[in-house]
């Protein structure tokens, strides 16, 4: 993978016990066993401190205030865009749009960039891998355009058929839109090739990066997708802010989205001019605070090593691949653990999803059962609900172990049972 | 208190009335589209009065279990008594604490059941709301 190869050089290794210390969920003893960070990270103390320190020190609205706190406050909001920027390498600060989450980003672009560019007969390319949030919003779009989705398949090991991309690709391909890490499987996308494939066939890319941006570096210039999107809850950062990324030329040329202040430059009664991006997607007071924690939690994943982050999950996810391949009767969705970031999707013969999640917390071990808001992936696996582990910086070879026995125990209890 | 308890186990592992009636007077189905679980609900009624029941589909042991439990409940009881069956009817049989997602397991059965007794497609809204 080009992200991981270009940044080894700033490897080392993750002094995990002092992460950890970072956290107060894990003081316990014995310590919570989260494995749950694809769905919502924990929360370290520097992020949760640099959130006190607005509403302790300087609390007020950003960008109109004249007066010194209401500055401090513009300022700090405005230098957590820029370490968003500096993380994904956009090549200007302003290409950085701050959003609720990963899904109002994606939205965002559905409605703004696709009123202006989508029209019947156009195809959206999608893939079997998609979050809801990054399939519903072109189901909407497609219903409110005549729009058609267009989908590449998944092979058995849950990776993308990529030889159907030819067939799929078309002059009437106005975007594709695809998910850089599968939530579900793992699985890390050809995104590379597909960007490159997409731009060739003269259609724009947007990026679900969820699951990426979190994890390992992701360079929008190299990659030069024209539309990136991520969730600051997803990272270390708080819940309530996300980033939409986007090329200025394209950002520029889009309507607002949601009208209201500071999206403005000047109001009649009939009729507005707007504000610049990314002003421009930002009506109403944003989640100040949430930016700034979100801020913090790149100063912390920065500090800690993107690199060194993704290196310290590998090693989680091969053991946790070797260890649960022990257990009788039970299924590993997804490709092999190279082929994919750390997350492990599975069931055991005999036992429901649910009970199994359900058994593990009585062991303080926090999975997640269900359909992982990837309801046509299920269907694809012909499965109902799976069971998921994920991991994250603070996890250990430990929590693995826990997660292992106690899916031990889970199979003692239950397959007893139905014999 | 654990949800694991030999009690839910015994139901789950040999449920009460599993299974299907070749002429039921009443059928239902419903599933739980968080999770997948699905239950048919047979019932034989005369004069009001449930004769038989039987009940089928897959599920977590929450769900499975309370739907074994409601079944030993409501035979020899009329229509008119199953409709007033609640959420917290349901709860004490259960009998154990449970978050508010291993709720909706433990009444889908209900759900099943109230919407086949009224003779609709569908229980409107969730039981525990």
């Amino acid at each position: 993978m080009t992200q991981k190869t270009k940044h080894t050089s700033d490897f080392r290794p993750l002094d995990v016990q002092a992460i950890r210390g970072d956290f107060p969920i894990f003081a316990d003893t014995p310590p919570l066993a989260f494995l749950d960070s694809a769905a919502s990270t924990q929360t370290p103390r520097p992020v949760v401190e640099a959130m006190d320190a607005y509403y302790d020190t300087y609390r007020s609205n950003i960008h109109r205030g004249v007066y010194r706190i209401s500055e401090e406050a513009t300022d700090q909001y405005e230098k957590a865009r820029q370490k968003v920027a500096q993380l994904i390498n956009a090549p200007r600060t302003s290409q950085v749009v701050f959003t609720r989450n990963t899904t109002e980003s994606i939205n965002l672009v559905a409605y703004s960039w696709g009123s202006l560019n989508i029209q019947q007969g156009d195809e959206i390319v999608l893939t079997d891998l998609e979050h809801h949030s990054n399939l519903v919003p072109w189901q909407l779009l497609a219903q409110r355009t005549g729009a058609t989705l267009r989908f590449l398949e998944i092979t058995d090991e849950g990776l993308l058929d990529f030889t159907q991309l030819r067939d799929v690709l078309s002059p009437k391909t106005k975007l594709v839109a695809i998910t850089h890490v599968s939530n579900v499987l793992g699985t890390i996308t050809p995104i590379q090739s597909i960007i490159d494939a997409a731009h060739t066939a003269g259609a724009k890319v947007i990026v679900d990066a969820a699951q990426s941006v979190p994890h390992f570096h992701v360079d929008v210039q190299q990659l030069d997708c024209d539309f990136l999107a991520f969730s600051g809850h997803k990272m270390c950062g708080p819940t309530g802010v996300g980033v939409l990324y986007g090329k200025s030329e394209l950002l520029d040329d889009m309507p607002p989205f949601l009208g209201g202040g500071s999206m403005i430059r000047s109001v009649e009664r009939d009729i507005s001019t707007y504000a610049d991006v990314p002003a421009k997607f930002e009506a109403g007071t944003p989640s100040i605070a949430e930016a700034i924690g979100l801020g913090a939690a790149v100063d912390y994943l920065t500090q800690a090593g993107l690199a060194s982050i993704h290196v310290h999950e590998q090693e989680l996810l091969k053991y946790a691949h070797e260890r649960l391949q022990e257990i009788e009767g039970i299924t590993i969705y997804g490709p092999a653990p190279h082929q994919k970031a750390g997350v492990i999707s599975f069931d055991m013969e005999g036992i429901h999803p649910h009970d199994i999640a359900g058994i593990l917390d009585t062991h303080n071990v926090a999975i997640r059962a269900g359909h992982h808001c990837a309801q046509p992936l299920m269907k694809k696996l012909d499965v109902i609900a799976t069971a998921r582990a994920s991991f994250y910086l603070y996890n250990t070879l430990e929590d693995v172990d826990r997660l292992y026995e106690g899916l031990q125990k889970a199979q003692t209890l239950m397959t007893r049972r139905n014999k | 208190m654990n949800i694991y308890q030999e009690e839910l186990l015994d139901h789950y592992e040999n449920p009460s009335n599993y299974g299907t009636l070749p002429n039921p007077d009443i059928s239902h189905e419903e599933d739980n589209p968080l999770c997948g679980d699905k239950i048919r609900i047979d019932l034989i009624v005369e004069d009001d009065i449930i004769k038989e029941v039987r009940f089928s589909g897959h599920g977590c042991t929450i769900s499975l279990a309370a739907a074994s439990m409601l079944t030993e409940e409501i035979v020899g009881k009329s229509l008119t008594e199953v409709k007033k069956l609640s959420r917290d009817d349901i709860l004490d049989m259960v009998g154990i604490p449970l978050g508010p997602v291993r709720v909706k397991c433990a009444l889908l059965a209900l759900k099943v059941l109230k919407a086949g007794a009224y003779g609709i497609k569908g229980w409107p809204g969730e039981e525990d709301e």
